[in-house]
This record gives C-alpha cells, structure tokens and sequence, in this order.
C-alpha cells in the first residue's frame, strides 16, 4: 500500500472513531453512571442502553449488507472480516470476566477510551489497567490456544481472533 | 439541556444509530470492523502494516471525546464514584475478558449482533447478563 493510499485509510478510520465517540456521547454511554443505571437493576432502573443497541445494531446491519455487495473497501485495501464459529470455554469465560469489570465501573472499553478526554486520574486508572490486562491476556493465553486450536481459514487463529472482534 | 441527554429514549436510540453509522464507516471505507477492544489490542500486539489505521480510529475517540467535552464536561465520566481500586481491578478484568472473549460491546454486541454472528449473540447474553448481576449485587451491598 502505498503512502498516500496509507493516509487516506488512515483518515477513513480516524473519521469512524470520532463520529464513533460522538454517538457514544449522544447516547449518555461516556458516562458511567448511566451505564450503571442500565445494569443495576435495583433502583431507578433506565432503559435507554437498550435503545442504544437497536439504534446501533439496526444502521449496522445496513451498513454489512452495503459492505458485502463491496468487492473492495472504498479506500482501498480488502476486508478483513471475523472468520471464527462455534461457542468455546474462551469466548464465554471472557465474556463472563468482561461482564464483572463492567459491571463494577460501568466502563466498557470503547467509552473508557473516549473518556480519557476528560483527564480524570480515575478514567485514566481505568484504561491502563485494562491494557495491561489485555496484553498480559494475548501473552500468556493466546499461546495456549495456538497450540490447541485449529486455523478455521488460512489466517493465524490468534491474528484473527485479536483483530477482528 | 445537555444535561439531561442520557435521559432521553429518543437520543438513546440516536446516539445508537450515530454508532452504527460509524461502524458502517469503518467497515466501508477501510474495511475492518469497528471492535474497540480488538483494534486496541492490535496495537499492543502489532504486526507490520496493521497498526496504523488503528491508531487513527483511537485518536478520532479520543478527539471525539474532547469535541464532547468541549460542549458539555459533564458528558463524560469526569467524577466517576468508584474508588481507584475499584477502578483498578475493573480494568483489569475487562482487558482480560475482552481479549479472552474475542469482543466486548461494540465488536460483539453492535458489530457482531448485527450479522448475526451466533458467537457474539452468545457473548452479548453472557456479559449483559454477568454485568447487570454484578452492578445489582454491588449495588444491594453498598446501600446505607
């Protein structure tokens, strides 16, 4: 890929996170505390991250059934899409750990990330903590499932796994 | 009346779309899918020539997270009420169950659902389900 085709993806995708925070911050998602008042469902229980996700699913879905009638991305390059199936002992004890953590701060990492905007050592506590546990995770786990897992396509399983989800 | 953005099911589900439309971009224009945790942690874990769209999208969410700033502090999570170790061992496990797990809210619950991807239909129940038990429980021990 050359560099002007490099800068231009790099613009798409620069693009894609800001209007990405935006919407998180439409949706009150930057703020933790909603996030608690959806998952807590002992008080004054709202609703509204439920609408965020039919909101979000919804334009999605429109926007993979555009994508698949793409040959190429419109900037270039090819798609790099999940290839994995099946339901293992990884994806839900991962989801379950992911559900803890979230459910103690109320962060998920997307939101976390935008926040770190906000300057607050709390916020910033947050998202080390989460890198360092998700890289000491690709460490020492994902070696493990390198030597136990099958490819399901042509592409490293690990590779795939870590980029695509 | 930004303050009371969050409370209202109208900007819920348009702050929703807003997401959905940049997923869509993501995946149009470059062609990858918009999971936060996995475009993080390709940064962290770098192969050549595939880190550099994955920094600007980081950079657009952290601009994006300055521009909401800059209309409303408050639209972040500036005086969050957890304790920093609280705050500590929450990080801690979203990085490990995102990477273990392949996914978090956005690349299995919007991303994912949204093809219908049997995996991340499983995942979303199973951290939705795990996250609400969690913030009810530390809500029922921590009441005065």
């Amino acid at each position: 890929m050359s560099t002007y085709n490099s800068a231009v993806v790099g613009l798409g995708a620069g693009l894609a996170g800001f209007v990405f925070a935006l919407g998180l911050g439409i949706a009150g998602m930057t703020n933790p505390d909603n996030v608690l008042a959806f998952l807590d469902l002992t008080g004054a229980w709202k609703p509204g991250l439920a609408l965020v996700m039919v909101g979000a699913i919804g334009v999605h879905a429109v926007g993979w059934r555009l994508a698949r009638s793409l040959r190429n991305p419109v900037l270039g390059g090819r798609f790099v899409l999940p290839t994995r199936t099946g339901i293992d002992g990884a994806l839900l004890a991962g989801a379950a750990i992911f559900g803890v953590g979230w459910g103690l701060a109320g962060y998920c990492p997307g939101p976390a990330i935008v926040d770190v905007a906000s300057g607050s050592s709390s916020t910033l506590i947050f998202v080390a903590a989460m890198l360092v546990g998700g890289a000491l995770t690709d460490r020492l786990v994902a070696p493990l499932f390198r030597r136990t897992s099958r490819p399901t396509s042509s592409d490293d399983p690990i590779s795939t796994k870590g980029v695509l989800e | 009346m930004l303050h009371t953005l969050p409370s209202t099911l109208a900007l819920s589900l348009a702050g929703g779309a807003v997401i959905g439309l940049a997923g869509s971009l993501l995946l149009v224009l470059v062609g990858r899918v918009a999971g936060i945790s996995g475009i993080v942690g390709g940064v962290l874990r770098p192969r050549a020539g595939d880190v550099g769209w994955r920094l600007w999208f980081v950079a657009g969410l952290i601009l994006g997270g300055l521009a909401l700033r800059s209309v409303d502090a408050s639209l972040l999570g500036a005086d969050v009420t957890r304790s920093p170790i609280t705050l500590l061992i929450a990080g801690l496990l979203v990085g490990v169950g995102t990477r273990l797990g392949s996914g978090c809210t956005s690349g299995h619950g919007v991303c994912g659902i949204s093809r219908f991807s049997v995996r991340s239909i499983v995942a979303t129940c199973v951290f939705l389900a795990v996250g609400m038990l969690t913030a009810s429980l530390v809500s029922v021990w921590t009441r005065p």
